[in-house]
């Protein structure tokens, strides 16, 4: 479980190849993946390509031509539509994704190196809550709510957002912490540390893949969720979906206004994954999310 | 007892998590929180010009627009639903007249108008069959803004033409020989149609072509006998027509279908009033790129529906939802909102030169003021509840797939059974 | 995955004492020791009991009633609601359906992602870029892709043609226009690519991480043993990759039955497009039957726990009997 390829990086670093491969293989592979590539990139090109033309360009029919006339018109639009909606994203999601991350942490700990009678169980119980479907529980939610008096403002989505990354944060946790060799554990134990000491000198400062997992994965969730936004925050609350398909709710639909609407919405979580996406990687090849 | 023991413990959890950017919400200071699904186009320009007025004239009390878009309406109903369940009720929300509205009225969501109407003198301002239709036990529920018309067939003269059509048709037979002279001496798609309701939308116009409105109106009655040979009949009038539609409608949203038309791409597309508005706001020129008739074998009978805004039980901020109210159902209201919305207003006194501008919509005032004969539109919730409504587009839906037309009579009889 | 022992508790060692006073405090000291790690859990129990086990309890009380709309009481009527969608001519189409899009997500999903970590996991030139390319396509909500999918597969023939079918007519693949998410029958696999789209990426990482994670020694032994390459992967590699299959296969096939935003943003609510999910928005906000909404979500929980619970079960045991 070593999570590194077998001493490739180095050897493709160095200009060579490594074991088992040859260098027509490599060329083969690499086309492919070339190729592959460009298919995976194609909605994104329509996207950006039909964002930057004028109103009467932005077609169906042209979509896969580049613009005749560049305009920002259609950015320019879809900014003023979203833009009170982006910071309610941001305010809602920072919290719910660190809290979510940090229970996760405590509850991996606890049920990886820290095991009390039924840790199983509890651990299984909670698993079993990343699978149930939101609808289910959108108005008993809801109506909970309401009568405890907490709706109003985004306080409801974040605890919404908490709640249920509950289960798949302590999921990553655990089996990130269950790599920890017992023996560190004990030693730290036999040097005195309570729980939350041995927490937080030995467990804490080797988290940091696994918080890189669980904050990208949690992050990305809120930003993109639509369901619970719509259900539990009111106009002046909307995050950016809940814009984003008023946007693309109009008459008369201007599609390079929807596409540059949708590409500023995706624009946050794109560059937490191009600029995070490594500490990602890591953090899954570390065996975080592989069960 | 369960009520009481989820707000303990929903508080208890409040109390230990911790909390951000809470409080908002409704109550406070002045302001009157208004649910629509007019996000775009028209729609949002008619609602604007409202809005504008409504400041202007109660500068003490905020605006809050809360549109939610999608699905013609549903994304904001289900959003809807949802408030009204939990008692957390907008101040006004839009509904459209009819069955739809009985829902409401049946659940104890809304407050009954009678005073209203009586000081505003709008039951002297509204036709009555319009009151009928929002009425229950005889009290008034709702306050509607304006008429749509569902039956209208949208042509191409261009292309009837080249197919050698010489008038746009009158009956279900014309029609249907139209299509085929489209389909044989054309490249352009002989009707256009667009996504599931859009075919539910032309079925409603075929079974008032082909029952006539006596007939279509009986069908809407509980426990209506929908086994019959007229009815089955219509339905395979219905069924020719449908064979002349583009495979890829599924695809395709009304807009997109209805566009073809004076794209020149399709003969004719059967399409609400609000086509009208589309049209021109495409900078295309009525009587020229496109042309209207009504729906073949109604002429004469105004298949109607209407939007109309209702008043919570609960509304946080009632005095000035009453206002907002009294805006929506005046004089100066409808016809500043009509106008930029494509529609004709509901009140009989309206001022027609506010609608000289649109040829079609002065047209439809005008017919609409002579008196016709009317029939209430079943797919935009005039004449049957959401229930009804959705048994029958699952068997519209279904007969989409497996072209079973008896299969599709029987589904029918079974809704209207089951009411 | 595995699980430490519990930690051999801080109490005095198992020499027995007939003292009772000192018997109680090794008791005391035995539960001292894992009580911290239970308090600290005890919130997120107290919050997964009510926000996941609670709202179950409440969507199968309702399930198990005639509260056909929200003014009725509702009392309880047993599997009623359950039985009676089998008998609509609806609801088999919808799991028929659902089956379909699960076939081809999971299968398609599953295979792109295998692929793409097989041709990366020797390491490439540019892998960092080409790795965050394919899993960049998760950042992306389907209520921002769905006009473009849209788009990308109208099913218009080839004189009308618009988006890949167009991209089709101009290669000179008349072949390939199709009917997409339209087509009877088999359309819900053409619905599957976005979701394909958005998740290769992941399994990529994942199976990225078990090629990876297989020894060199094992794989040089082979050969030296004269295995060509193939057959390395055949008979070393991949039987080491069971247990990430499998984990892939869970993650999938469980967000495969909730899609909702996908088919909503591509289709709308139409039968041709329809699946358990829409159908039980449909009843629950357009029809308001509260019952049958929660009838349908009944059934979507326990398909999803045919394939968990044994899943889950089976992990904990094989850890318990590796004694990890």
């Amino acid at each position: 479980m070593s999570g590194t390829a077998p001493g490739a990086d180095r050897v493709i670093a160095a200009g060579g190849r490594a074991a088992g491969t040859t260098r027509r293989g490599q060329a083969v592979k690499f086309a492919v993946l070339l190729a592959l590539a460009v298919l995976f990139l194609l909605p994104m090109y329509v996207l950006l390509v039909t964002g930057f033309k004028p109103f009467a360009e932005a077609t169906a029919g042209r979509a896969w031509l580049p613009p005749r006339q560049w305009s920002l018109q259609g950015w320019a639009a879809a900014w003023e539509a979203l833009a009170p909606g982006l910071w309610n994203s941001v305010q809602m999601v920072v919290p719910s994704a660190i809290l979510s991350a940090l229970l996760g942490s405590m509850n991996g700990f606890v049920l990886a190196r820290w095991r009390f009678p039924g840790a199983d169980t509890v651990f299984t119980l909670f698993l079993f809550g990343m699978f149930i479907p939101y609808q289910a529980v959108m108005i008993p939610l809801q109506q909970m709510l309401v009568s405890a008096g907490l709706m109003g403002g985004l306080f409801p989505l974040i605890l919404a957002h908490t709640v249920y990354g509950i289960p798949i944060c302590t999921l990553i946790f655990r089996n990130y912490y269950a790599g920890i060799p017992q023996t560190l554990i004990e030693a730290a134990r036999v040097d005195g540390a309570g729980m939350l000491g041995t927490y937080a000198r030995v467990v804490l400062p080797v988290s940091a893949p696994a918080f890189a997992v669980t904050l990208i994965w949690q992050a990305t969730s809120a930003w993109n969720d639509f369901l619970f936004a719509v259900f539990l925050t009111g106009p002046n609350s909307w995050p950016v979906t809940v814009q984003l398909n008023n946007v693309a709710g109009s008459m008369v639909v201007p599609y390079n206004q929807q596409m540059a609407a949708a590409v500023l919405a995706s624009l946050p979580t794109l560059v937490v994954y191009l600029v995070l996406g490594r500490y990602f990687m890591r953090g899954l090849m570390a065996g975080a999310l592989k069960g | 007892m369960r009520r009481r023991w989820t707000s303990v413990s929903a508080a208890a959890l409040g109390a230990v998590l911790v909390a951000s950017g809470c409080g908002g919400g409704g109550g406070g200071g002045d302001q009157v929180e208004v649910f629509s699904w007019w996000t775009g186009g028209g729609e949002e320009a008619g609602l604007n010009a409202l809005i504008e007025r409504f400041e202007e004239d109660n500068s003490g009390i905020e605006f809050v627009n809360a549109a939610v878009a999608g699905g013609s309406g549903t994304n904001a109903q289900a959003v809807l639903e949802g408030r009204l369940q939990s008692q957390d009720p907008p101040d006004s929300f839009q509904g459209h007249a009819g069955a739809e509205l009985l829902d409401y009225i049946e659940a104890g969501y809304l407050q009954p108008l009678d005073d209203f109407y009586d000081e505003q003198g709008l039951r002297e301002a509204l036709p009555d069959q319009l009151v009928e239709q929002i009425s229950y036990d005889g009290s008034v529920y709702s306050v509607p803004v304006n008429i749509h018309r569902s039956n209208v067939m949208w042509f191409n003269p261009s292309v009837l033409e080249e197919a050698g059509v010489e008038e746009p048709p009158q009956t279900l037979d014309e029609l249907i020989e139209a299509l085929e002279a489209v389909e044989a001496e054309t490249d352009a798609i002989p009707m256009a149609v667009g996504a599931q309701w859009t075919v539910d939308h032309l079925l409603e116009s075929v079974l008032l072509g082909s029952l006539g409105p006596d007939g279509y109106n009986a069908l809407w009655e509980p426990g209506a006998d929908w086994d019959t040979p007229e009815v089955a009949a219509a339905l395979e009038d219905f069924e020719a027509v449908m064979e002349h539609t583009q495979e890829e409608s599924a695809a395709e949203d009304w807009q997109e279908a209805a566009q073809r038309v004076p794209e020149g791409e399709a003969a004719f597309n059967i399409m609400g009033d609000w086509a009208a508005g589309y049209f021109d706001e495409l900078g295309k020129t009525a009587g020229e790129d496109y042309d209207w008739a009504p729906s073949p074998g109604t002429e004469g009978t105004y298949m109607w529906l209407s939007d109309s805004f209702t008043l919570p039980v609960g509304a946080p901020n009632e005095e000035a939802a009453r206002t907002w109210l009294e805006l929506v159902g005046s004089k100066e209201g409808q016809d500043a909102f009509n106008p930029l919305k494509g529609s004709i207003p509901a009140r009989s006194d309206a001022d027609p030169q506010a609608y000289a501008d649109s040829p079609y919509l002065s047209a439809a005032l005008e017919e609409w003021q002579a008196g016709p004969e009317l029939a209430g539109s079943f797919w935009h919730g005039v004449t049957v509840d959401n229930r009804w409504k959705n048994d029958i587009d699952t068997a519209v839906g279904l007969y989409l797939q497996d072209e079973d037309l008896d299969g599709l009579q029987a589904a029918l009889h079974q809704a209207a059974q089951a009411e | 995955m595995s699980t430490a022992e519990p930690a051999a508790g801080g109490a005095a060692p198992a020499a027995p004492s007939p003292a009772p006073r000192r018997r109680a405090r090794r008791g005391a000291g035995r539960a001292a020791a894992w009580l911290p790690g239970l308090l600290l859990v005890s919130p997120s129990i107290v919050l997964i009991a009510v926000f996941v086990y609670g709202m179950i309890g409440w969507n199968t009380a309702l399930a198990l009633s005639d509260k056909h709309a929200p003014i009725d009481e509702g009392s309880f009527v047993g599997a009623e609601n359950l039985i009676a969608l089998w008998q609509e001519a609806r609801w088999p189409a919808a799991v028929a359906n659902a089956v379909v899009f699960t076939v081809f997500f999971v299968g398609g999903a599953l295979l792109l992602g295998w692929l793409l970590g097989l041709l990366l996991e020797k390491g490439i030139a540019g892998e960092p870029v080409l790795r965050t390319l394919f899993l960049a396509p998760m950042a992306v909500s389907f209520i921002a892709t769905g006009v473009v999918w849209r788009w990308l597969m109208n099913p218009a023939p080839a004189e009308r043609a618009t988006g890949l079918n167009a991209l089709f007519v101009h290669l000179g693949l008349d072949f390939l226009v199709n009917d997409w998410w339209t087509a009877p029958n088999l359309g819900m696999a053409a619905m599957a690519l976005p979701a394909v789209w958005q998740l290769s990426g992941y399994i990529m990482a994942l199976f990225l991480a078990g090629f990876r994670g297989v020894p060199e020694e094992l794989r040089e032994a082979a050969r030296v043993d004269g295995c060509s390459e193939w057959q390395v992967y055949r008979h070393v590699v991949m039987p080491q990759l069971r247990p990430v299959t499998l984990t892939a296969v869970i993650i999938l096939g469980h967000m495969s039955l909730k899609v909702f935003d996908l088919i909503i943003a591509i289709a709308g609510k139409q039968i041709v497009a329809d699946v358990p999910a829409v159908y039980m928005w449909t009843m629950v906000f357009d029809v308001r039957d509260p019952a049958k909404g929660a009838a349908i979500a009944t059934y979507l929980l326990l398909a999803v726990a045919v394939f968990v619970v044994p899943y889950l079960v089976w992990t904990v045991r094989k850890e318990r009997s590796e004694g990890r």
